[in-house]
């Protein structure tokens, strides 16, 4: 770092923190994609790294660029809004991809697709 | 005549160009005006839908909502995770008065931005939308409370 200003410990131990936190948050979504049951209910905990874990590891970055140069960093603001537009394309394409699968199977645990639906199966 | 289509567009291009460079100097400005301006050209043969956006103040209760029922799902999906119980899940079917594509869109990144709740599938047709609710009691109560929450505020804002 070509930092200007070092700051104080105990502000670097918060912001330690905060990074660990939202690395623990990450990593329980990680444990919670094993250890759930369906593959509809393993889709939510990754989403717990992707909202509350990405944004504690964005707020320590930010906190600690911007004090260490001494000026407001609020780029982090971007990855945050990208993670959040982007993460439903992919779950919604993955989800109908299993929905679309399950019900072509007669699988009973899933609701079946509106007739209206057109991309439903014939059968 | 693009920035008059895509006012908001050419507005968060030139934001984003201005924050990644972390500058407002008059070179930054210009360079991210011939951006902002080039992006919302190339953009016009997909003609994305377009929508006028009223009564800010929604917006803003809106995004505080938002970010107090992350915070909070967050919380009940890791103690769930941690607590290895079985999870009550359920697929919640709901018929919506929002018809914005935009709106829609925005709701879809709510519902997948709050852990324990999944967009699946939206039929356009019927405007009902699936949504896979990870852990819930009642399921009725679910999605009154999504309906009130966020749909109803997105119907103020756009419709």
């Amino acid at each position: 770092m070509t930092g200007t200003f070092s700051p104080p410990e105990w502000l670097q131990a918060v912001i330690a923190l905060v990074v660990l936190a939202g690395a623990v948050v990450t990593f329980i979504g990680t444990v919670g994609l094993v250890r759930l049951a369906t593959f509809y209910q393993r889709i939510h905990a990754p989403t717990l790294g992707t909202s509350m874990g990405t944004a504690l590891i964005l707020l320590a970055s930010s906190l600690h660029s911007s004090l260490v140069l001494g000026r407001p960093v609020v780029h982090e603001v971007l990855i945050l809004i990208m993670v959040l537009v982007t993460t439903p394309v992919t779950l919604v394409l993955l989800a109908r991809a299993a929905l679309y699968r399950d019900v072509a199977e007669g699988n009973p645990d899933v609701p079946a697709l509106p007739r209206s639906t057109e991309d439903a199966p014939k059968p | 005549m693009n920035l008059v289509r895509f006012p908001l567009l050419w507005l968060a291009l030139l934001a984003m160009w201005l924050l990644l460079n972390g500058s407002v100097a008059p070179a930054q400005l210009l360079l991210g005006v011939i951006v902002a301006t080039l992006a919302c050209w190339a953009v016009t043969p997909v003609a994305p839908p377009t929508s006028r956006i009223r009564h800010l103040a929604i917006v803003a209760t809106l995004a505080g909502l938002l970010v107090r029922d992350v915070v909070r799902s967050n919380i009940d999906v890791l103690r769930l995770i941690l607590s290895g119980r079985p999870a009550r899940s359920a697929f919640v079917n709901i018929p919506l008065e929002l018809t914005d594509e935009n709106g829609l869109a925005v709701l879809a990144c709510i519902v997948t931005a709050t852990p324990g709740s999944a967009w699946i599938r939206h039929d356009s047709k019927r405007n009902v939308v699936t949504i896979h609710v990870l852990d819930t009691a009642d399921k009725l109560a679910w999605a009154d409370d999504f309906k009130r929450t966020y749909e109803r505020r997105l119907v103020e804002i756009l419709q």
